[in-house]
Order: structure tokens, then C-alpha cells, then sequence
């Protein structure tokens, strides 16, 4: 996913079978957000263009979003690029979630889910095309009826024009839907946008989710439901032995209880939600520890350290060099050298995560989910229930949160509700729920990662030398997506954000894995939650040794003629500008830098932070420029940057998830305290024109807000903090 | 047992234990899911509702301690306060996933029927518990701060 993510497409092959979507039942939200459901093929009424734009007789445009919606902003990017092609009304413009279908695979993966900041990046073309092959449709439909060449007729607002004759496109949706489409559908000139980069286009999803309509997976209840929480070994690796219910078949409510057919849990069925929480408290199981982790965190650090210290197993740069380049290094005359540790992270999306399996009544299931990966889910919930593809319906709704959460090689949450499904007998609909405790102490973490780094200062005051050895646990290894990230036995996202720096830097990269029975997971932003606070702390660290301006530093091994590093110091020199930098520190107060690319985009922060009389920090502002290419919704953009800065900082002040003997320490929230809108900064965020490929944004706001802050705290109180969180490091908040 | 609750300007009979909380109630027999479930100990808001009007955590409050007090949702939520909330919200955007807002929504509502024009400091304060995992906090402190003027209007 390191690759260029904004796919060009054959248009044939995007426009062949493009029909009237069938079969699936599909749920959509009206223009003013509001739920919709309708089963069958799409609303008789509607005509399907293509996979991703249906008309209804009233003109009413339902373009079918292929990702879902976690409060990134696809519902209303996805649509963005449809109603710019088609010159309809926003107003006039509905959202539907697609359905769990080829049609709807993501063009940077291959299969169907969302993830790497990818959605706009690879959808931009795609539906614009869809948009620009209704519009061409609707305009030969008109042209024939009212025997005018299609050249002489437009839509203008949603209506379709020539000369004096106007009509609604509502009136032409059906001899529209005959015509064939074209084969290269004309795509509008930048020039003539008037919603892709559109300052304030209201969201699609605001309207629901302020009135409380919004429709979750947590929402829904069908016919014949029951509720299950699943009461799991406290250790990863551990087994079901056998349990016993016990009082909780006191419990007003309680149905049943059942082992899960992989011996994972003991499933525990009640009449509500609130009757499974509490009658799992009282089943006890046994459980068969044989092949579980029991090492703890301090165990982990001790390990990681042990592994820091011996060679790496791999040589990530390939040239053989990784002892030289350290020595190199350790000899300059002006050198720095730094460990670094990064603790264990959960996502914890708002909405614990949960979703319903129904049986159909032709004998198949229905997931209603907020999902992430269908293309993983499907088949998984088909194996699980024994039944063809064909038979697996998936229904999404918007969803709670993810932060990377949802999608996982095991689509664990629906592997584990298809078992309770199951294992109950496949007649009931079951709810799957997770209380937060669950959340956190469920595994899937981002990775511990331990870095150690030398680097020396050449006599131009340039780096001359920069080795750093990895130790993480591999998140892609033995997943269906191996292939692509992983070459000759390096998991390019553990080393990503430094392999691939845009800094002109003599570079010799080591990488050694550490391997536990502990599910790990992309946790937004992926390997750059790491390596941008560590690469954006070095940088700052070189530029102390070299006696520079650290934003001077930074453009100094920049060179402005390649694009990539251009596009680098565009963001961090606009940030710097905005932010007034000027190198100088004030007392009492420090301000800190960093810039990284991720996803294709590129982010500088500029954050100033205050000491109180105690000496504990706060965080009082930050000045964010990011180049994502096209912005199609710059407010979009700028939620995400601010979205992404408080989600990274809640991380590095606070937050770790930790082990002893094996077993989770964290409960609930007050042991893993999210961010609050006290710790929150004021965020004053700048988009750099550009007419490139849109890029992803809802992660690369992310990987600079650590090291800003962290540089702005050393500029503060001369304190570097490499390991984290930096409230265990001694730093305190105020 | 059967309580009656006094929900939205409606009395409903409810058959569940005195100890069920509040939420759950809310939420799995009456149907009004607008108002969240995140974590069951009172630490993030998602559940708030309103008790008399004042913001309560829905999700530690069991349905015995009710009585006869009033309870209104984010379904029907209606006072000069809720509409200024609700449309500064929606003028400024402030959802990102959305699942935390009904809570967030229902807490800002509270705060300005008590304080109509809050500061930065008293916003944090008021809003402190209400967790927001997307971090809309800095236009949720923008919003709180439109509906003011709304309402000052």
C-alpha cells in the first residue's frame, strides 16, 4: 500500500456488466441523511446507470459508496465526485452503502474494503466516470427525444437543458437506462468544478448523526434476536477446557450458553444486551494455557532490548553495510545515538464492536456490520457458516469508529458471531456485542516496536551517517496480504517512514522480527505511528548536534528538484510561514516541528506548548499544512487533520496497553484514558493548492503530531522523551 | 418488574429488573437508539440523556432510582437550546463518525441552559467527560460557542 494509490482504470472495463444492481439488499441513507432500507434489486422506481449511480423518477441522484463511512468522509467524498459530474444539486444527491459485491472492490487492493487511506485516492476516476456516464446517458436520452444533437444539450442544477427545453433528469431516467454507456465517458475539466474543492459542502452524514437517526450495527435489531457477549481466556493462546453456567441462569433473561466450535470462548446468549453483560459475569470456564503468551510487558521490553542489542536478522536497505554505517556514525565528530520504545496500542474505536447474523429465508445469512473488509468477512462468515458466497449477505451501516480496528486478516468480531451463530443452532439471529472491556483487552493491537538509531554530522553540518535497527512483530506475516508487503522477509510496514524517507539521508536499515501468539494490527497510520516520531525526534536531535534551526535542518536535505522532496519541504515551509517560525523559544513555553509523508501525503506541524508553575505541559496550538493533491473537500480534510492530531496525541501522552503475565492490565476507559477535550489544542489547519492525484488523509494528519509535540516539550524543558507514553517517561499534563 | 417510565413525554410500562440501567432500557425495549453505548461506567458520555433536563450518564443509572423524574433522548430532544445546538452541529460539521455525538449533543445542551455564554475554560470543564475518539473536540468547543450566539440572536 506504499505504492501509488490513485488508479487509472480500462473504462471498458469498468462500464461492461454496468447494469441495474441486483439482488442485494441494500441500506441508504436519504438526502438529509436519514435511513432508508430497501430489500431486493434497487428501489423499483430507480435506475441503476452503473454500479454506483442510480436515478430516481424525481431526479433524486443515490450514488453507492464502495467504502464505508467511519467519519472519514467517503460518503460525502465518494458522492462529492458523482454530483460534480453529473451537475446535479447537492441537495438532490442520497448515499447508499453498496452491498458486499466484486463490483465494489477497492481498485488499490484488489478486493473489496477500505484501509490506507485509499478510498478517494482510488475512487477519484472511478466515480467520476460513473458520474459522467449517467450525465452522457441522460443527455442522449434528451437529445433524442427532443431531436437536438447531444452536443447542444448540458444539465445544468439537476436539470437537463437545451435551448428553450428543460426537463428534470427525472423525466429521461428511463430511456436513459436503455442506452448503452459510452465507452470513454468525458470527464469535466478541473476548470469548471463547482463541488470537487468546494470549501464548505455539508457532510452527508451530519443531518443523522446530530438528530440521533444515524443507523450503527449497535443499532440494529431484527426479528427472532438474541444478544451474546463471549466470555474469552484471559490469555491470548489459551483454550476452552469446559465451563459451568452457573447463576447465570438466574439471570432474567439468559437463554443459553455454548462453547464457540473452535474452543475460543464460551458464547452466552440472553433476551437483551444488558442480560448477556451480566450473566457472562457469573459463567466460569477452565481453560488450556499450554500454548499461551504469559510473558508480560516488562518481559516483552527485556526481549526487545535483547534483540535491539544482537544483529538484525534483515539488512532493509540491502547493501551489506549495517555495521559500517554504525560505526561511521559512532565515529563523526558530532553524532547522536537514541533508543526508542513504543508500547502496545488499542484502537478503541467510540462504538465496541459488535454486529447480527440472521438466517434468510432462502437459507443464507445476513451481517449487518459496519464493514470494513467484506472482502475478508464474506468468505470467512461463509466458511464459518457452510454455506456458498452467494448465500452471505453483508449489510453496512455506518460505523462507530475503526481507527484500523474493523479489517483484519481474521475478521475476528464476525468470525466470532458467525460461531456464536452457529454454535446456537442457525436459527435465531444472533447480536454479537463487546463491552469496552472486551475492546481493550482484545488484542489486535499496533505493535511494541523498539528502534535504536546513530547518526553522525558530516563537516557541511549534514548528516553523514544514519543506521537504525527495528524490533517489531510483523502485522502482515502469514495474512492474506503477505505477498505484497512482505519481500525477502521484511515487513515493509514495520520499517516504512524511514526505508522510504524523502530526506537525502545515507541510510543502512536493519529490521528483526519478535513473534507472539498476540494478534497485532494496523493501527491508524500503520508503521508511520512509529517511524514518524522517531524519524521527526532524530531530525531534531541532528539538527540540536549540528547547531541549526531545525526547519532549516530538515530543507537542507531536501532537494527541491525532485517532486517527492519538494512536495516535503512545500508543506513544511507553509506551515512554518503560518505558524510564524522563527527559531526563536520563549520562556515558559517551547514550540516544536515535524514533517512526514504517509499514504502519498504530506503533513508539517508547527505546536506550541506552555509549562505551568508545576512544570506540566499544555498543548496550546498547532499549525498543520498538508498537500493530499486534489482536495475534493477541503473541510473534510481539515476534520481529518484535526482528527488525526488529537487521535496522535492522546496516543503519546497517555496511552499504552500493558501486559502482566500475559493477561491484559487495562479495563476501561479510566485505564486507558482517551483524549479529552481539555487536552485538545487549537488546531489551524492549511491545504497546499494542487491539481496532483488526490491522496488519503484520514491517517497522515497522524505520524507528526508525536514529534511535534515531543520536539516542543524538549524545547520547553530540554527533555527528550524516546519512550513512550511520555506520561510514563515523567512528563505530566496539565 | 414493571416500572413505569416517564421517557420523551410519554409514560411507558417496562418489565425489567430495578437494577437494568437505564440505557439498556432505552436502547434494547424502547427502541431509541440514539443514545450510545461505549462503555457501561460512565467514563465516555455516549449515553448521556437528560434527567429533568440535566445531562445524566444513562449507563450506571439503574431504572429503580428513575421515578418519577423526566427523561428525554436525543430522539426528542426540543428546547430553544437543543435546536441552537443541533444547527450549530450541523453548520460547522462536526461529526466525524458520530457515535459519541448524541452524548456530546445532549452534554452541550446542559451546559448552555445552565451558562449561555461559556468560555473556552468552562466548555472543557462541562464537556470534560464526554469522550470523543475521532478528537471533533475543537469544533465541538467552536459549536458550543455558534449555538451561543444562536441563541443570543
Amino acid at each position: 500500500m506504499n505504492a501509488s494509490n490513485t488508479a487509472s482504470l480500462s473504462r471498458r472495463g469498468f462500464l461492461k456488466g454496468a447494469a441495474v444492481l441486483g439482488g442485494a439488499m441494500v441500506i441508504g441513507f436519504n438526502a438529509g441523511g436519514a435511513l432508508a432500507i430497501s430489500t431486493g434489486s434497487a428501489p423499483a422506481e430507480a435506475v441503476g446507470f452503473n454500479p454506483f449511480v442510480k436515478i430516481g423518477p424525481d431526479g433524486t441522484v443515490t450514488v453507492v459508496v464502495k467504502h464505508f463511512e467511519m467519519g472519514q468522509g467517503t460518503s460525502t467524498g465518494l458522492t462529492t465526485l458523482v454530483a460534480e459530474e453529473m451537475n446535479v444539486p447537492w441537495e438532490q444527491v442520497a448515499v447508499e452503502f453498496s452491498p458486499s459485491d466484486e463490483k465494489y472492490k477497492n481498485l488499490a487492493f484488489g478486493g473489496q474494503g477500505t484501509g490506507g487511506s485509499t478510498a478517494m485516492a482510488n475512487s477519484y476516476l472511478q466515480y467520476r466516470q460513473a458520474g459522467a456516464a449517467a450525465r452522457d446517458m441522460l443527455i442522449r436520452a434528451a437529445a433524442a427525444e427532443w431531436k437536438v444533437e447531444a452536443a447542444d444539450v448540458t444539465i445544468e442544477n439537476g436539470q437537463l437543458v437545451s435551448g428553450d427545453k428543460t426537463a428534470s433528469i427525472g423525466a429521461f431516467v428511463e430511456q436513459a437506462g436503455m442506452l448503452e454507456p459510452a465507452a470513454e465517458p468525458v470527464l469535466k475539466d478541473a476548470a469548471s468544478f463547482t463541488l470537487i474543492g468546494k470549501d464548505k459542502l455539508p457532510r452527508k452524514d451530519s443531518m443523522a448523526k446530530t438528530t440521533g437517526k444515524a443507523m450503527f450495527a449497535m443499532d440494529v435489531k431484527v426479528p427472532n434476536m438474541v444478544y451474546v457477549t463471549i466470555l474469552r481466556s484471559p490469555l491470548f493462546g489459551g483454550t476452552l477446557k469446559s465451563f459451568e453456567v452457573g447463576a447465570a441462569a438466574e439471570v432474567n433473561g439468559f437463554v443459553d450458553a455454548r462453547a464457540l466450535p473452535d474452543n475460543s470462548g464460551v458464547a452466552v446468549y440472553a433476551e437483551s444486551t444488558w442480560a448477556a453483560i451480566k450473566a457472562r459475569r457469573s459463567v466460569t470456564a477452565d481453560w488450556d494455557n499450554a500454548a499461551a503468551d504469559t510473558r508480560g510487558s516488562a518481559e516483552m521490553l527485556s526481549e526487545y532490548t535483547d534483540k535491539l542489542s544482537a544483529a538484525p536478522t534483515y539488512d532493509v536497505t540491502g547493501k551489506g553495510d549495517l555495521t559500517e554505517m554504525e560505526e561511521a556514525a559512532k565515529a563523526a565528530s558530532r553524532s547522536v545515538s537514541a533508543d526508542f520504545h513504543f508500547p502496545l496500542l488499542a484502537h478503541a474505536p467510540m462504538e465496541p464492536l459488535n454486529c447480527v447474523i440472521e438466517p434468510t429465508e432462502e437459507g443464507g445469512v445476513r451481517v449487518h456490520d459496519g464493514c470494513q473488509f467484506p472482502m475478508i468477512t464474506h468468505p470467512t462468515v461463509a466458511a464459518i457458516t457452510q454455506l456458498p458466497p452467494e448465500k452471505v449477505e453483508i449489510i453496512t451501516y455506518y460505523a462507530g469508529g475503526s481507527f484500523g480496528r474493523r479489517a483484519n486478516a481474521q475478521s475476528d468480531y464476525h468470525a466470532q458471531a458467525a460461531m456464536a451463530f452457529v454454535a446456537l443452532g442457525g436459527e435465531k439471529a444472533v447480536k454479537l456485542v463487546w463491552t469496552r472491556e472486551d475492546d481493550l483487552a482484545g488484542g489486535f493491537y499496533r505493535p511494541m516496536f523498539a528502534q535504536r538509531a546513530n547518526i553522525g554530522i558530516g563537516d557541511d553540518g549534514k548528516v553523514s551517517a544514519w543506521s537504525q535497527h527495528t524490533v517489531a512483530q510483523s502485522i502482515f506475516k502469514g495474512g492474506p496480504m503477505e505477498s505484497f508487503v512482505v519481500h525477502d522477509g521484511v515487513d515493509h510496514s514495520s520499517v516504512e517512514g524511514v526505508v522510504d524517507t524523502p530526506y537525502q539521508l545515507p541510510m543502512a536499515l536493519g529490521l528483526t522480527d519478535y513473534e507472539s501468539p498476540m494478534p497485532v494490527l494496523w493501527w491508524r497510520s500503520v508503521g508511520h505511528s512509529q517511524s514518524g516520531y522517531t524519524m521527526e525526534v532524530l531530525m531534531d536531535m541532528a539538527a540540536e548536534a549540528a547547531g541549526q534551526d531545525p526547519v532549516d535542518f530538515r530543507l537542507a536535505h531536501l532537494d527541491e528538484e525532485d517532486e517527492n522532496q519538494a512536495r516535503l519541504a512545500g508543506v513544511l515551509k507553509l506551515a512554518a510561514e503560518k505558524a510564524g517560525w522563527d527559531g526563536k523559544q520563549v520562556d515558559g513555553k517551547g514550540r516544536g516541528v515535524a514533517v512526514h509523508k504517509s499514504f502519498d501525503t504530506y503533513v508539517a506541524q508547527i505546536m506550541d506548548v506552555s509549562l505551568d508553575a508545576d512544570g506540566a505541559i499544555s498543548i496550546d496550538k498547532v499549525v498543520c499544512a498538508v498537500d493530499c493533491g486534489v482536495a475534493v473537500n477541503p473541510d473534510v480534510i481539515r476534520a481529518q487533520m484535526e482528527g488525526a492530531i488529537g487521535y496522535g496525541l492522546g496516543a503519546v501522552m497517555r496511552n499504552e496497553i500493558t501486559l502482566k503475565d500475559g493477561i491484559v492490565e487495562q479495563g476501561n476507559f479510566p485505564d486507558y484514558e482517551p483524549l479529552r477535550i481539555s487536552d485538545m489544542p487549537v488546531v489551524d489547519v492549511h491545504i497546499v493548492p494542487s491539481d496532483k492525484a488526490p491522496s488519503g488523509v484520514g491517517e497522515p494528519g497522524l505520524p507528526p503530531a508525536g514529534p511535534a509535540l515531543a520536539n516542543a516539550i524538549h524545547a520547553a524543558t530540554g527533555k527528550r522523551i524516546t519512550s513512550l507514553p511520555m506520561t510514563s517517561a515523567g512528563i505530566s499534563f496539565a | 418488574m414493571s416500572i413505569t417510565l416517564k421517557i420523551n413525554g410519554e409514560a411507558r410500562e417496562i418489565d425489567a429488573d430495578d437494577d437494568t440501567p437505564l440505557l439498556w432500557v432505552i436502547r434494547d425495549e424502547l427502541n431509541l437508539t440514539g443514545t450510545k453505548f461505549g462503555c457501561g461506567v460512565a467514563s465516555c458520555g455516549a449515553c448521556t440523556v437528560h434527567l429533568n433536563g440535566k445531562p445524566q450518564r444513562s449507563c450506571v443509572f439503574p431504572i429503580g432510582a428513575v421515578g418519577d423524574n423526566e427523561i428525554t433522548t436525543i430522539e426528542k430532544v426540543d428546547t430553544p437550546e437543543a435546536k441552537a445546538v443541533q444547527a450549530a452541529w450541523q453548520e460547522l460539521d462536526v461529526v466525524q463518525c458520530g457515535y459519541c455525538q448524541s452524548g456530546q449533543i445532549m452534554s452541550a445542551i446542559g451546559l448552555l441552559s445552565d451558562n449561555a455564554k461559556p468560555s473556552d475554560e468552562e466548555i472543557d470543564t462541562f464537556m470534560q467527560g464526554n469522550a470523543c475518539r475521532c478528537a471533533t473536540y475543537h469544533r465541538i468547543r467552536a459549536a458550543i460557542h455558534r449555538a451561543s450566539d444562536i441563541l443570543e440572536a
